[in-house]
């Protein structure tokens, strides 16, 4: 519904104004911080995991993994309040900004558009088609892989947090629960690392993805993500 | 008239001085403070003695092994004393239909009124027939034993999780204590074992105060298993700092650096070890320079080697862990991209010829 819409927006504005203005502020600022936070959360993360060779001199000198790790829950703080922040904008912010959240699952004509896209990817068509928002394909690779593993990953972070914030404390309140379902908390730890390589997998695709839409279709990406406007090329 | 605990103490030889010992030792040990031992030494004095009955399914017995050597003063008297250890079919004197009779004539004289402590757990498949005792399943026995209790103990990681035996692929399918009983009050001290003066001090909460300890959502006793290994652990100053053994006998060992990258399950495991320890206090495994394995926690068996921190996920089938299933997904999408970023340049030059060709 939305995509079709969409289409025939971007057509008819194509031809007289050739851009719309797409991304609002809120949105493109938690877009640049999000991915702040994911880089430090990503590298800070793994080095938690395995950590660099031993650090020489005396414990008391140093504090390396202290560090890491409070830059890890620093960047975790950032990226929870960023979502539930992005959450409320869903609400108060243009439909674009409702995109990642929802997908119109028992629309026949949305559907027909994932196709399309994948026939795109699969080189199987000649022409890109125009979009305001995301594209079908992007939206549901967004709504999967961004979208619900975040939360997956900040519920597992918080889990894992709590253990050491300790019994009682918010995060042990709201999260704590994590811990047994998923079998305890080695498994957790398990799992949010292997979220966060899913989650690397996904920024090289959303990263190529953007950077091949951007010279390929007949749309601007990269820069729309930094004005807010959908510039169309024809 | 029924017995208190320090009527038996007394009749036993045991001096009130050793007894007062006791109680403030006991006290201390349960991070109550000073005004408490008055109030334990009360409670042992006055109270009648709470019967229990110690059955065991399919275990090992070092629950039983650590429980007597619990290091408080005159060990094994004053604790198998306190306890009123009406049954326990591995310490009793008598045998067969003897010894038997004492459960029947427990539930019946303290309806209600005894605790059940289990050591081990019950196989459910073929109808409970990979444990038998007095001729019948121990599982018909564990649900009709827990029936009257008024709460019923876990001892160990097999009452409270299963342990070795329900380890996949739990041929047998032992089940924990839990989840064959319900509607009871049920104390998970895991652990294989659990730390004897975790375990008397668990028994004497309940004696003492008349009321099961605050437990957490894993229904184990907070004051005990509140906190990680790795919280309270001697060597957490060389985590913070960076500091690994990073090869058994190398020089971050011998110096006593951290054994998380030698797979030590201190930051995943919730025990007393690091603050309690082992033996009276003598040592515990992170202090003699191996890694903790995680005993306490549920599961441990299943969950990948001793000796690696990034362990295995079982869930995928085959044993990896998740930076090798992580790692393979981000190389492979990686490659797709690039390969699909060649393609693209091809198609997109090929496109570009037919166009200047027109």
């Amino acid at each position: 519904m939305l995509s079709q819409q969409d289409m025939l927006e971007a057509e008819r504005h194509g031809r007289q104004v050739r851009s719309i203005y797409v991304y609002e502020a809120p949105v493109r600022l938690w877009h640049w911080i999000n991915a702040a936070a994911m880089v430090v959360l990503a590298v800070t993360g793994y080095l938690i995991g395995k950590p660099l060779p031993t650090v020489p001199g005396e414990a008391a000198d140093n504090f390396l993994l202290g560090y890491l790790r409070f830059a890890h829950f620093a960047a975790g703080y950032v990226f929870a309040i960023g979502l539930v922040a992005r959450v409320y904008w869903a609400f108060v912010g243009n439909h674009h900004a409702r995109q990642i959240f929802m997908l119109p699952i028992s629309n026949k004509a949305w559907w027909s558009e994932v196709l399309f896209e994948l026939r795109w990817y699969l080189f199987l068509e000649k022409h890109p088609k125009k979009y305001v928002g995301h594209n079908p394909m992007a939206q549901l690779m967004m709504f999967f892989f961004f979208t619900i593993l975040a939360f997956g990953m900040l519920v597992t972070g918080f889990a894992l947090y709590s253990e050491g914030a300790g019994l009682g404390s918010w995060s042990d309140s709201l999260f704590g629960w994590v811990l047994p379902l998923l079998g305890g908390s080695m498994q957790t730890h398990s799992w949010h690392r292997l979220g966060m390589w899913i989650m690397m997998s996904f920024v090289l695709l959303h990263v190529y993805a953007a950077i091949r839409e951007d010279i390929m279709s007949r749309q601007s990406l990269i820069s729309t993500m930094v004005s807010g406007w959908r510039m169309f090329k024809d | 008239m029924t017995e208190t605990f320090y009527d038996v103490l007394r009749r036993q030889g045991i001096t009130r001085r050793s007894f007062l010992k006791f109680c403030s030792l006991t006290a201390t040990s349960l991070g109550l403070g000073a005004a408490a031992a008055p109030r334990i030494a009360h409670a042992m004095e006055n109270k009648p003695r709470t019967p229990v009955l110690w059955l065991h399914g399919l275990e090992c017995t070092c629950c039983s092994e650590s429980f007597i050597r619990s290091a408080h003063p005159l060990t094994k008297d004053v604790v198998l004393s306190m306890l009123s250890l009406d049954y326990d079919d591995t310490l009793m004197a008598a045998a067969g239909h003897q010894a038997e009779a004492i459960i029947e004539e427990i539930k019946r004289k303290y309806k209600g009124n005894y605790i059940v402590a289990v050591e081990g757990n019950p196989p459910l498949n073929e109808d409970g027939m990979f444990c038998i005792q007095g001729g019948r399943p121990f599982i018909d026995k564990l649900k009709e034993t827990c029936a009257d209790a008024k709460a019923i103990i876990s001892w160990g990681s097999c009452a409270s999780y299963g342990c070795v035996q329900a380890a996949k692929p739990n041929p047998t399918r032992a089940t924990p204590v839990h989840k064959v009983i319900t509607g009871k009050p049920i104390i998970n001290v895991p652990g294989c074992p659990p730390i004897a003066e975790v375990m008397t001090g668990v028994v004497t909460y309940m004696l003492t105060f008349d009321r099961i300890p605050e437990l957490d959502r894993q229904g184990r006793p907070k004051m005990f298993y509140g906190q990680r290994i790795h919280d309270k652990c001697y060597r957490r100053g060389h985590f913070d700092a960076g500091q690994f053994a990073e090869a058994w006998d190398d020089e971050g060992a011998r110096k006593g650096y951290c054994l998380y990258k030698m797979g030590c399950k201190g930051p995943t495991t919730y025990n007393a070890c690091s603050s309690m320890r082992w033996n009276g206090g003598v040592s515990w495994p992170v202090q003699s320079g191996h890694g903790c394995i995680g005993c306490s926690e549920d599961g441990f068996w299943d969950k990948g080697s001793f000796y690696d921190r990034v362990t295995d996920i079982k869930q995928f089938g085959v044993e990896s862990n998740a930076d090798q299933v992580g790692g393979t997904v981000a190389a492979v999408t990686g490659a797709a991209i690039a390969a699909h970023a060649a393609v693209t340049a091809l198609a997109r030059a090929r496109n570009k010829n037919e166009t200047n060709g027109e």
